[in-house]
């Protein structure tokens, strides 16, 4: 032991190390994070005199989250314990216990003193019963990375390689397994399949190259791959998914907030994304699960995403090349999160794909209610105006954000070219309909009143939404109640021949048949009318 | 299951073309700065190695103080015609016109207005959005901060307190119009590294790095070539015959050469080898004070 040499020194002669030195403090969670990224072991650090922290337990969830199978679980100032077997077993029976929760394959303890040098380079004077490596043995020794070429061929494509008419090959860094001359390859996202006809690298073509080498694939045939594309083993292909769950672990200091539009990186492809759900988030302390809505910097969540396209994927676990990602703001550009997959979602899962940042749900969310349109249907002078009128005043009285769309209203501005035949009154109601999908968007209770006599246009106007945010309201009220008030002396004029087309005289009013709320309009007065849509409201969720 | 690995030189080889092609696949007008030195001898060689058979999809910037060795300027327009390089040369017309230079108006400035103000002059009249750097995290602190992906605002300036993380070779490339990155593939090498696969891949370096006979005066402490005739000797000074060799390369009158007869790649790294040995150890005093000690005197350090 008198030759004693720096480590650095001695790490050259078996083996290149490369540290990525990470802080404690749960501040740096990120740090430790991107460090474990790359890494392929982890040395945990323990103080002897204090045994099994927070700290120790945080750092070895994080090492684990990230895939690290192998842990060196280095039990430090031992000469402060008096080199003690037993302080060593104890917290080295504490760990193993506590580990047991975590993916780990192999978990080395070992006794040192790196003041004192014990066990960093040789074996130990002072703890002669310790029978294990040194530190430095171990790390020499212990197998590393072997697992990956027996995982299936993947190369995501990072750039076609076109100097020439006569040659189109695809430059990517192989992500798992071994490929070679004559092996079926398949892009799994567009089915497109053909063979490796050379394996081209600037030192002379290869026969044979596995996971981590940098190589131009040129194929038998000529397929359409472009970069963001993977080429996979055809008898072994990865799922393709445009929805799945994965751990995220939140990196910026703008909170995640669910139903915005990130980028997600994944391999060499960039594809809009977006956080479907939030189902707990992760301490990473105590490793328990806990119900939240948002993910802070340094949290780590368990999320649904929601991809504009289906890509290929693969478990974190089964294969970390398709199975990380990162998410990137699109309009700062910068990285907030890194993401593990966990399994994709089954189509029947889906929920629908918005391609806006903030989206519909956020905007009503933000208001405390949900967006919906009230369509108000009935004959002219049936009371659809007056109680729709109601409705909007006793939602604004309670703090609600609504409009109120009214058909004469209307067509004093947006639809004063449309007459009343046919064919404007369906352009009419095809306009209105676009219009509260529009408020609808915006996060708005949405009120329609428009006589809107036919069937197919009122189904038309129901079709732009989504299920459940269309209520029609039909305003039930006799054509000869409705003809005795006559507020605009309308039906005067009609019976008088001096109005063509008009609802109930001389154009058919067809009547809804399966309408949300039905207002007998008749016998109740606007007043208890509108309690009964603001009832209907509170008891569908609504508002 | 084979269990064949690549070497540790052939991972960071492997990387750095992976770095290379995210940066040509995700950035319209990509550039490599090109000093001349081993860093760029391996750098270019690395870029041939990622787009073969295509030629380097990009163009090399020379950002030259008109300081430069000479056999540096024969061995750039060697190499770029050997290699069919495109090569951009920019020199600061403003510090030409004002007559900038090391002797005259010292380090600082002459390497501020040449270099640094020459290098932003060059990037936003090319407008690049990506500039490749030889740079690596061993060679000094700062750079041991510094990301693959290196963003740079409007200003060209560096935020080292807000940059973004780097997980796994997941390089964020997204920039707005006008901000740029600095990509540095060799950040994970160290010089050990890099004087290793020159000599594996057999890289062509410019000659100062081999040990001859070269005219030299010493300058405070440092031995400076005397390259040629625009090098002012104080009284009494005159160059005397060394074998000498560069370690780094720059401006001839702000680098030291150091005394040495390594004349081959294995004799420089064997030179190199020790030199890291002893610094490793100086490092290492704070730490090991009884085994450190005995190692310095052996040594002769005292």
């Amino acid at each position: 032991m008198t030759a004693r040499a720096p480590l650095s020194a001695v790490f050259c002669d078996k083996r290149k190390f490369i540290v990525a030195d990470t802080p404690g403090h749960e501040q740096y969670t990120r740090n430790m994070v991107t460090g474990a990224s790359t890494a392929d072991l982890a040395v945990i650090l323990i103080d002897a005199r204090k045994g099994v922290l927070i700290q120790t337990m945080r750092h070895s969830y994080l090492v684990s989250l990230l895939g690290i199978k192998k842990v060196v679980l280095a039990v430090n100032k031992m000469d402060l314990v008096d080199y003690s077997e037993e302080v060593f077993e104890k917290i080295r029976s504490d760990y193993l216990k506590f580990a047991e929760q975590l993916n780990f394959e192999e978990i080395t303890a070992i006794p040192v003193s790196a003041l004192k040098g014990d066990n960093m380079i040789g074996a130990s004077e002072a703890m002669p019963w310790y029978k294990g490596p040194s530190v430095l043995e171990h790390l020499e020794s212990v197998e590393i990375g072997t697992e990956d070429l027996s995982r299936p061929f993947r190369m995501p494509v990072q750039w076609v390689n076109r100097p020439n008419l006569d040659f189109r090959g695809f430059s990517g860094t192989i992500a798992s397994g071994t490929i070679r001359v004559g092996d079926a390859i398949v892009e799994p996202a567009s089915g497109q399949s053909s063979k490796v006809a050379r394996i081209v690298t600037f030192d002379g073509d290869l026969e044979e190259a596995f996971k981590g080498q940098a190589v131009t694939l040129t194929l038998e045939d000529e397929i359409d791959i472009s970069r963001g594309d993977i080429l996979c083993a055809t008898q072994d292909r990865p799922a393709t998914a445009d929805q799945f769950e994965a751990k995220i672990d939140w990196m910026s200091s703008n909170p995640m907030l669910p139903s915005r539009t990130y980028l997600l990186k994944l391999g060499t492809g960039t594809t809009a994304a977006r956080i479907s759900n939030l189902k707990y988030t992760v301490n990473v302390n105590t490793m328990e699960q806990m119900a939240s809505k948002k993910l802070e910097l340094n949290e780590i969540g368990v999320c649904n995403l929601s991809l504009d396209k289906a890509i290929s994927i693969a478990p974190y676990a089964e294969n970390p090349g398709p199975g990380s990602l990162i998410l990137i703001d699109r309009f700062t550009n910068a990285t907030e999160a890194a993401g593990m997959i966990e399994f994709a979602l089954r189509r029947a899962e889906n929920i629908h794909w918005q391609s806006v940042d903030i989206h519909k749900e956020a905007r009503a969310e933000q208001k405390g209610q949900k967006a919906s349109v009230l369509w108000f249907t009935g004959l002219s002078g049936s009371g659809k105006s007056t109680i729709a009128n109601l409705v909007e005043k006793k939602l604004h009285a309670l703090n609600k954000h609504t409009y109120l769309l009214d058909g004469d209203n209307v067509r004093h501005g947006l639809n004063k070219d449309l007459g009343f035949t046919d064919a404007d009154r369906v352009e009419n109601i095809r306009r209105v309909g676009e219009t509260s999908k529009l408020m609808v968007d915006a996060g708005l209770i949405t009120l329609v009143s428009f006589i809107s006599p036919f069937r197919s246009e009122r189904q038309m106007a129901r079709g732009l939404l989504e299920e459940g945010e269309f209520l029609e309201v039909f305003v039930d009220t006799p054509l000869e109640i409705c003809e005795a008030r006559d507020i605009k002396g309308l039906y005067k004029k009609a019976r008088a021949g001096e109005i063509k087309n008009f609802t109930g005289i001389s154009s058919d009013y067809e009547r809804p048949e399966n309408a949300e709320i039905v207002i007998d309009g008749g016998r109740t007065s606007s007043e208890d009318a509108a309690d009964q849509i603001i009832a209907t409201l509170e008891m569908r969720g609504f508002i | 299951m084979s269990t064949s690995r690549l070497t540790h030189l052939r991972q960071l080889e492997a990387e750095s073309i992976h770095i290379f092609r995210e940066v040509v696949a995700e950035f319209e007008k990509p550039v490599m700065l090109y000093s001349i030195g081993k860093d760029s001898a391996v750098l270019l060689h690395l870029a041939r190695k990622a787009f073969y058979p295509s030629p380097v999809p990009f163009p090399l910037l020379h950002v030259d103080t008109t300081w430069k060795f000479r056999e540096m300027i024969h061995f750039r327009d060697t190499i770029v015609k050997d290699y069919g390089l495109e090569l951009l040369v920019h020199i600061n017309p403003e510090g030409v016109k004002q007559g900038i230079g090391p002797f005259t108006h010292g380090s600082a400035l002459h390497t501020d207005v040449m270099k640094t103000e020459a290098l932003k002059q060059a990037l936003d009249q090319y407008k690049f959005d990506a500039a490749f750097g030889g740079a690596r995290r061993d060679e000094e602190a700062s750079r041991a901060k510094e990301r693959v992906f290196s963003f740079r605002n409007e200003a060209h300036r560096w935020d080292p307190k807000n940059q973004r993380p780097e997980l796994w070779n997941l390089y964020n490339g997204r920039v707005r119009k006008g901000e740029s990155i600095r990509a540095f593939p060799l950040s994970n090498w160290t010089e050990l590294d890099i004087w290793q696969y020159i000599y594996m891949e057999d890289i062509p370096i410019v000659p100062l790095y081999f040990a001859a006979e070269r005219p030299v005066v010493e300058r405070e402490g440092m031995l400076i070539m005397v390259d040629d005739e625009r090098m002012p000797l104080e009284d009494g000074e005159t160059p005397m015959m060394k074998s000498v060799r560069f370690r780094t390369l720059g401006c001839y009158p702000l680098t030291g050469a150091i005394e040495s007869t390594a004349s081959t790649l294995p004799e420089i790294i064997q030179e190199m080898l020790v030199a890291r040995t002893s610094e490793r150890q100086g490092r290492l005093i704070d730490k090991d004070q009884a085994g450190s000690m005995e190692k310095k005197k052996q040594e002769g350090y005292f």
